[in-house]
């Protein structure tokens, strides 16, 4: 459309102004202004409505730099979101490829389904979904001891490694979809071109394929790592007592310690880290799109 | 060739091996639910004894009803907000329109733990409280940004002329929307709204900030119930909960082309 110069400009923010208004209202309610309260309260040393005396204090930002609970548990979450992110970028990625380059037609359009499928189906469901299969005396025990001679007692459930599986479990067709996305872009005949100048196939996945789906790679990554460093449910069902992480401490100040401002305190790093992991990933995802 | 016909057979193992990660867990877990041992155990033995159950169970009911009041008020406002922000979007050129599209990311990139708690914060300080009303307010903000996304993937294949045509024959603004536009775009709107209902009718972590005792949502509820030990009838109640949330995303597929091939 042929709209040019500010004075256009301004007749067409007049005529748009309708139709955006209630939307980003909305949208300004109910999360940019609660992001900023969240900010606000993160100075006070109690809540201005309980009533009781409230003053502005660096105290809860003490609290996570003096006390090495805090940024431990940061860590370790930190920690998590990387494993997860790479045992999906493990999983995900050979999978994308197979959709991207083998399969054809309508059994691609089916199995793609099929994969992004259970992302939109319940979360919190699914998770509990593995309690069946991983508890001991669960399907994985049973199945296992059917097969193996010897007895062994399989019980991953309240363990490290089952808040993994579950959390891979929950992610894994993101990193799919995001790199099917830009795999299925990449020319086939740039792949020949590379296998008959005498490319081994290694080869060329290394300097054609990977390097071409890299913003994939990188924005399932983003897309991953992100809530799983936020996570808190997934580690409490299937980590019980191990499942100790830093969501799970941001939770526990809002609905059992009920110290909210140290809450949003903690609420707010986990922000500033998260933005600063999307502000990193954003150059290559910029050139994605 | 012979390599390459073994690496697309064990590529389709493969993609076959990964299926089976993403569904085993959730069949049995199904599977489980028919089954007479209140510990899960085996052998198997066919029951309905805990669906039967779940009848009997009336906060279940009661936070299924909530659930699915929420999701349905969450998907009518924000298909009808969304859809009137992507077409200003679409149409209009002003000042500051790049910053408005980038404000919908937040939203969608920040982690729910983070929003949620936010929620509770400012909701609780300006009088608002937990509740239903805040819960609702909530999902609305939530499922925006996705129907505006997906509504203005679909406005991208309009073609602009056809709104010009109709205004040259006389139609006013009104007209051209409801006669041209919105017919064409009439998939993505479904589909965002779809989009809309599954974002609220799954979402747990925002509801669980703002949820009541009395005033709560079917995840929530669930949740509750898991912490206080494993029972058949949450498997019942997961296995219904996956199985209509499968159906509806069936149901926008149809709607909607993810790969965004073709």
């Amino acid at each position: 459309m042929a709209v040019q110069g500010a004075v256009a400009s301004r007749s067409g923010l007049r005529s748009a102004l309708p139709l955006l208004a209630p939307a980003y209202l909305w949208l300004t309610v109910a999360i940019f202004l609660p992001l900023s309260a969240m900010v606000f309260f993160s100075f006070m040393t109690d809540l201005p409505l309980s009533g009781k005396p409230w003053e502005f204090t660096l105290g809860n930002y003490a609290a996570f730099f003096s006390q090495s609970l805090y940024l431990t548990l940061l860590l370790a979450s930190l920690r998590l979101g990387l494993e997860v992110t790479l045992w999906c970028v493990v999983i995900g990625y050979p999978a994308a490829y197979v959709l991207a380059k083998v399969l054809k037609g309508r059994s691609r359009e089916a199995i793609f389904l099929l994969v992004i499928l259970p992302f939109w189906s319940n979360g919190l469901v699914r998770i509990f979904s593995w309690a069946m299969v991983l508890r001991e005396g669960g399907i994985l025990d049973t199945a296992l001891n059917a097969v193996l001679p010897f007895k062994i007692n399989i019980d991953l459930m309240y363990s490290y490694p089952a808040v993994i599986i579950g959390l891979v479990h929950s992610y894994v067709p993101y990193m799919v979809l995001t790199c099917y996305l830009t795999l299925q872009a990449i020319d086939d005949s740039l792949i020949e071109a590379g296998r008959s100048l005498g490319a081994s196939r290694l080869q060329v996945l290394k300097r054609v394929i990977i390097p071409l789906s890299m913003p994939g790679l990188v924005a399932g990554a983003a897309l991953i790592f992100v809530p799983v460093v936020g996570s808190f449910m997934e580690p409490r069902i299937l980590g019980g007592r191990t499942g100790t992480f830093y969501g799970t401490v941001i939770e526990d100040q809002f609905v059992a310690v009920f110290n909210w401002p140290l809450g949003a305190a903690l609420s707010f790093i986990l922000l500033a880290v998260v933005l600063v992991i999307l502000a990193v990933a954003s150059p290559v995802l910029k050139r994605a799109a | 060739m012979m390599t390459t016909r073994i690496l697309q057979g064990l590529g389709r193992f493969y993609i076959f091996l990964l299926l089976a990660f993403l569904y085993l867990p959730i069949i049995i877990m199904a599977l489980m639910s028919f089954n007479v041992s209140p510990f899960y155990q085996l052998p198997f033995e066919w029951t309905t004894e805990w669906y039967a159950s779940l009848w009997q169970n009336d906060q279940l009911i009661a936070a299924t009803w909530n659930s699915l009041e929420i999701a349905v008020i969450t998907t009518l406002i924000s298909v009808v907000l969304g859809t009137a922000a992507s077409l200003a979007l679409y149409r209009y050129d002003f000042r500051g329109k790049k910053f408005l599209q980038a404000l919908l990311f937040p939203p969608i990139a920040i982690p729910w733990l983070i929003t949620g708690t936010a929620m509770l914060i400012f909701f609780f300080g300006v009088g608002i409280g937990r509740g239903l009303f805040a819960i609702l307010l909530g999902h609305v903000a939530l499922a925006l940004p996705y129907v505006i996304v997906v509504v203005s993937a679909r406005l991208q294949t309009f073609a602009p002329e056809l709104e010009e045509a109709a205004r040259s024959l006389g139609a006013n603004q009104w007209q051209v929307t409801r006669r041209v536009t919105l017919p064409w775009i009439m998939p993505g709107v479904i589909a965002g709204g779809l989009f809309a209902f599954a974002v609220s009718f799954d979402q747990f972590v925002v509801s669980y900030f703002l949820a009541t005792p009395g005033q709560t949502t079917l995840p929530v509820e669930i949740y509750a119930a898991i912490r206080k030990g494993f029972t058949p009838e949450i498997n019942a109640v997961s296995t219904i909960i996956i199985v209509v949330s499968m159906a509806l995303m069936l149901l926008t597929a149809r709607f909607f082309k993810f790969g965004g091939e073709k």
